[in-house]
């Protein structure tokens, strides 16, 4: 039912947790009555993410698909970053059609953390 | 890995060793076709099955005659409101059910509705029950009949069946009920309750599957039925098929069991759920319960563990079998329909486990069961933005999520 990947982090999260400060940005995307929130925040030095952690309300692909997206934006400037795709996502965890829609939470949690920090930071 | 614990019995139950037993002989040396008049095999499987016919009827208080063998719950159901809605068309075509029956009844309704037949679906309160007031106001001059399930599968959740039957009688309207969670763990009484028909299923109380029965009542009112499933004309016409000897044998011994044995069952299933409930309020806060606090099946607890999202925490049990009302296990991607119903907010539903105990869980199973559940929520609930968020005294509601 669940691809190996999605199981290893599921049970092996990386990332769990929160950032703060001047410099960090936060996304946050779905909502509870939909069954899925995540919220994704990354670290930015001089235009690079230095560090990211998300913490996920949703199913084990949810969980798993925000991550993978912690663990693959980590060192990415931040145009980089918001290239990542939710099929990118989807194809790495081998999600069923199902699931699609957590890869996409995924990739939009990544583009409105991205979006907050430059917002905050113009 | 460790044995896997099965709290999982109100979507099916094992058979029970000693049904298995009285159900062997059928497959091999007692083979025969209980409507083969005229031999000895055919006489053996008759008497079989006259005798299943009468251990089923003993335990809801009914005739022998008045039990017709079908293939499970669905049929009986679906037995129950077509053949009642076609053979008593001419009366009327209006008929009163409730919005957390099951599919079996429900969809059922629906497709009266397309064949011309009028349905109110009565809503429910937040613990699951029906207005009995409502329900009378309900009932018109056309109602035929009136369709209520004795205990829901899903929250446990008891109906008023004895009240219920009193109304449908005043108005001279007909009272089916699907009883499939409650037989076998409750006692079901068809004269006491005033119920017309009853659908039953043996798998739901440790018997095979794919065998039930619908009663149908045969004096004041004797209740007539067009069949749904036509041929040889077994079950008194009701419902033809070369009868299932060893299903039967097996739904008849599991009968004669419960009916010695569910008395002791309920308080012991009873104790054992009410433990688990309270193991989980002492080491977990925001658990809601889903269904009523007392009005409930025995072995039967739905609980909302808010801010952990059903499906990941089921994954997380790995060898604990149990059900989610959760939109992500099912295909649908919508929360359960009675929990909605409940006025449960969908954020809630998400979050939903059903645990159902039966006659083989131990203390032991439950308590590691417990154990485990325990750390897997406070697990998750540490990667949860909610949780953080109720933590610090925000208000989920109050704030604007982007849907999606
Ligand atoms: C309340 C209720 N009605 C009907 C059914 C269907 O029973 P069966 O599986 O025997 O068709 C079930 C079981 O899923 C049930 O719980």
């Amino acid at each position: 039912m669940y691809s190996d990947k999605v199981i290893d982090h599921y049970n092996a999260p990386r990332n769990v947790g929160k950032l703060d400060g001047e410099d960090v940005g936060t996304g946050i995307v779905g909502a509870p009555e939909c069954g899925d929130v995540m919220k994704l925040q990354v670290k930015v030095e001089e235009g690079r993410i230095v560090d990211a952690k998300f913490k996920t309300f949703g199913c084990g692909s949810a969980i798993a698909s925000s991550s993978l997206a912690t663990e693959w934006i980590k060192g990415k400037t931040l145009d980089e970053a918001a290239q990542i795709t939710n099929s990118d996502i989807a194809e790495e965890l081998n999600l069923p059609p199902v699931k699609i829609h957590c890869s996409v939470l995924a990739e939009d949690a990544i583009k409105a953390a991205v979006k907050d920090y430059k917002e905050r930071n113009q | 890995m460790s044995k896997p614990i099965y709290l999982d019995y109100a979507a099916t139950t094992p058979v029970d060793p000693r049904v298995l037993e009285a159900m062997l002989p059928y497959f091999t040396e007692r083979f025969g076709n209980a409507a083969s008049r005229n031999h000895l095999f055919g006489w053996k499987a008759e008497e079989a099955v006259d005798q299943a016919r009468q251990e089923v009827a003993a335990l809801i208080g009914a005739q022998a005659k008045e039990i017709v063998f079908t293939s499970g719950a669905t049929e009986s159901d679906n037995l129950a409101l077509l053949g009642v809605a076609e053979m008593y068309q001419e009366q009327g075509k209006h008929i009163i059910t409730c919005v957390t029956e099951h599919k079996a009844v429900l969809d059922t309704a629906h497709y009266l509705e397309t064949k011309g037949f009028e349905v109110t679906f009565l809503p429910v309160d937040k613990a699951g029950r029906i207005d009995l007031t409502q329900l009378e106001a309900t009932i018109r001059e056309d109602t035929i009949l009136i369709s209520l399930m004795a205990a829901n599968n899903e929250i446990g959740t008891l109906h008023p069946i004895k009240e219920i039957g009193a109304i449908a009688k005043k108005h001279g309207v007909l009272f089916h009920s699907d009883a499939t969670q409650a037989v076998g763990k409750i006692p079901v009484d068809v004269q006491e309750m005033g119920v017309d028909l009853l659908s039953i299923s043996a798998h739901k109380m440790y018997g095979p599957k794919g065998v039930g029965a619908l009663y149908v009542r045969r004096r004041k009112p004797r209740v007539r039925l067009a069949p749904q499933i036509h041929g040889g004309g077994h079950e008194r016409g009701m419902r033809s098929g070369t009868l299932a000897v060893p299903q039967l044998v097996g739904l008849g011994a599991a009968c004669r069991i419960a009916g010695e044995e569910m008395a002791a069952e309920a308080i012991r299933v009873r104790a054992l759920r009410d433990r688990l409930h309270k193991k989980f309020t002492t080491a977990l806060d925001f658990v809601h319960l889903n269904g009523h606090e007392e009005l409930r099946l025995p072995g039967l607890v739905n609980l909302s563990f808010a801010f952990v999202e059903g499906e990941s925490l089921m994954m997380g049990l790995e060898n604990i079998a149990v059900s989610s009302g959760s939109a992500c296990t099912s295909a649908s991607l919508e929360p359960s329909y009675v929990l909605r119903a409940l006025g449960v907010g969908d954020e809630l539903a998400h979050c939903s486990i059903r645990f159902s105990l039966g006659r083989f869980t131990t203390e032991e199973e439950l308590d590691r069961a417990a154990e485990k559940v325990i750390a897997t929520v406070t697990r998750l609930r540490e990667m949860s933005p909610l949780y953080d968020m109720a933590k610090e005294g925000i208000d989920l509601k109050s704030i604007q999520w982007a849907a999606h």
